[in-house]
């Protein structure tokens, strides 16, 4: 099927006829199927490396709707060591102030209150479209300057043959097909993921019987740029639950939780979807529809993310609610974890088995997104009477007493997991804070002009602060850079209450992806090398 | 801490009165979620989790 299926918001890479037709098969190093955010953003990784990649998508660029539209910290300083961070930002809506309602009655607001010393904020809103078109802009530049990133619009995968040494891929396009050969493929090809079931592979778990109405508008109204949300809306219609926040452009997103039993074409309409947001807006609110959909949803992992040379990432290989903000930034962080682990296997700087790590990592992420999503979900479409009665216990608590605010789940806030006791982690030999033991992503802090994470650029660092780093500049080939502070570096005190807490000096190893490998009070070379070889999959 | 199951409440039956007394005239509805309110307020107050844990068991069993 080499149609398109969606119409485009961006026509980004256009179908050209490809040089592979007619000829020999060509050997891929990582070959991607699917240009949505976790392919673009591995891609982007893998070839500002140095690692050649081939991006097949089935269309010419991102399709139509908002879709994801709440980009998370982790997201965005991800994006930002891909050098596609400050357009998102300066693109993207950033808010604190959330109110929650129950009926008509306001029950309680809160203020994200964001730490300071972060770059980036809690999250931004951004539609999908954008954040997809930033990627690309962005890989147009690495391969300005020579990163071997290739995108071909309009090739449909339309067969995957694993053997023992490669894959071999079978594609279609408009003028014919041909066949490529990878090393390794990733399949980026979201939750209904083509590859998965090609390779026969199931994608269990568990389906919420609730239908939501999305529908976009465009309007110039001054509502303030914060989060509402209902529980028991007021307005007619309007189902079990709502959700208004502000978009670029001027666009809205308004969500409404119809239920399971409906009729799907009706509820469509335009005058159907017109007559339940006049009632939530009030009748003399002018607007336009921008996108409107409505979708169901499951929260669901595949057993395991590596199958041999096969690789799955973001949406096909887990699936998540979308209270809280986890599927694409989940799935970035997918790319995030494996694009340096594949680039340091094809580079033959580590063992293949460094990929398992891969699933192992981000089984676990994604185990701690279905718990966050699986829960918000209960809250909002409570599955049994006790279970309503509760809720509303709650939601009536919440109005009242402080106690019962936490209790309230429209979605939490999505935060990168901790890779607590898992196979890469070194040694964590120091009293320091919490939030930076091994395992963790690196929290930012302000240096100078610019910020730490700016100074961890995609590989292996030795961050010493208050002491010298011991002499180590490669591990089997794997370069160390070294980056040596003291807490006069960054007199906000923000860089010593996150990295030293109540110790006087700290050795950090971080990855590439900026999590913590390992860190000490003190360390000798065989110490870092020691770390460096867990870190990579060479230990015992 | 261990959750306590030996009586521990001053004058029983006048505790038992008021806690009917407190969802007198209610309708079923009502009283269930004067039920639900209570023991998000008692849990709250108790806090600890290994208690609340003890406590669910012991009300299941």
């Amino acid at each position: 099927m080499v149609g398109a299926t969606y119409p485009l918001a961006f026509t980004l890479y256009p179908y050209r006829t490809c040089v592979a037709l007619g000829a020999p098969p060509v050997r891929h190093p990582v070959l991607i199927i699917g240009g949505g955010p976790v392919g673009l953003a591995t891609a982007l990784d893998l070839g500002r490396k140095g690692t050649p990649v081939l991006v097949l998508d089935d269309h010419e660029g991102v399709g139509i709707g908002s879709r994801a539209i709440c980009f998370a910290k982790r997201t965005l300083e991800i994006s930002h060591r891909l050098g596609a961070g400050r357009a998102m930002l300066e693109k993207g809506v950033v808010w604190n102030v959330g109110k929650v309602f129950h009926g008509p009655d306001k029950v309680f607001e809160f203020n994200l209150l964001p730490e300071d010393g972060h770059r980036f904020p809690a999250f931004i809103n951004l539609q999908q479209p954008h954040f997809e078109r930033f990627l690309v802009e962005e890989i147009e530049k690495a391969r300005a300057d020579g990163a071997p990133i290739e995108i071909r619009g309009r090739n449909v995968v339309a067969g995957l043959d694993p053997q023992d040494d490669h894959v071999r891929v079978t594609v279609e396009t408009p003028d014919g097909q041909y066949d490529a050969l990878a090393d390794y493929v990733i399949a980026c090809d979201g939750a209904r993921s083509p590859a998965r079931d090609m390779l026969g592979l199931s994608f269990d778990g568990r389906v919420f019987e609730d239908n939501f109405l999305i529908a976009d508008v465009r309007m110039t109204a001054d509502f303030p740029t914060e989060r509402w949300f209902w529980f028991e809306p007021p307005f007619k219609n309007a189902g079990a639950s709502a959700l208004l926040h502000k978009q670029p452009d001027d666009i809205w997103r308004i969500d409404f939780q119809l239920g399971w039993d409906i009729d799907r074409d009706e509820e469509l309409k335009e005058d159907n979807i017109r007559a339940r947001v006049d009632a939530m807006l009030g009748g003399d609110v002018d607007y336009e529809l921008d996108w409107t959909s409505i979708y169901t949803f499951q929260c669901r992992r595949m057993k395991t993310f590596r199958h041999g040379r096969v690789l799955f990432a973001g949406d096909s290989a887990h699936q998540v609610s979308p209270f809280g903000a986890r599927g694409a930034n989940s799935g970035v962080q997918d790319a995030d974890n494996l694009a340096w682990k594949l680039d340091l296997v094809v580079k033959g700087q580590a063992p293949d088995r460094l990929l398992d790590s891969y699933s192992e990592e981000r089984i676990y992420g994604a185990d701690e997104n279905i718990l966050n999503s699986t829960r918000a979900t209960d809250f909002l479409t409570p599955k049994s009477d006790i279970s309503k009665i509760f809720r509303d216990a709650v939601l009536q608590l919440a109005g009242k007493h402080a106690f019962a605010r936490p209790m309230v789940n429209s979605g939490r806030l999505s935060v990168p997991c901790v890779y607590d006791g898992l196979s890469l982690n070194g040694p964590d030999s120091l009293a320091g804070p919490e939030r930076t033991r091994t395992g963790a992503a690196c929290p930012d802090a302000p240096l100078g002009d610019g910020y730490l994470l700016d100074r961890l650029t995609g590989g292996f660092t030795l961050l010493a602060i208050n002491t010298a780093t011991p002499d180590i500049a490669q591990v089997g080939g794997i370069a160390v850079s070294h980056l040596t502070l003291t807490t006069g570096d960054d007199p906000t005190g923000a860089l010593t209450a996150r990295y030293l807490g109540d110790t006087p000096a700290a050795l950090y190893l971080i990855r590439p992806d900026q999590h913590i490998a390992a860190r000490w009070a003190k360390a000798t070379a065989t110490d870092v090398e020691t770390a460096m070889r867990i870190a990579t999959g060479q230990g015992a | 801490m261990a959750l306590t199951l030996s009586s521990n409440i001053q004058d029983p039956d006048g505790f038992y009165d008021e806690l009917l007394a407190t969802h007198e005239g209610l309708s079923k509805d009502e009283s269930d979620a004067l039920n639900a309110r209570l023991i998000l307020i008692l849990a709250n107050h108790v806090g600890d989790r290994a208690i609340l844990r003890e406590a669910l068991q012991a009300a299941k069993e």
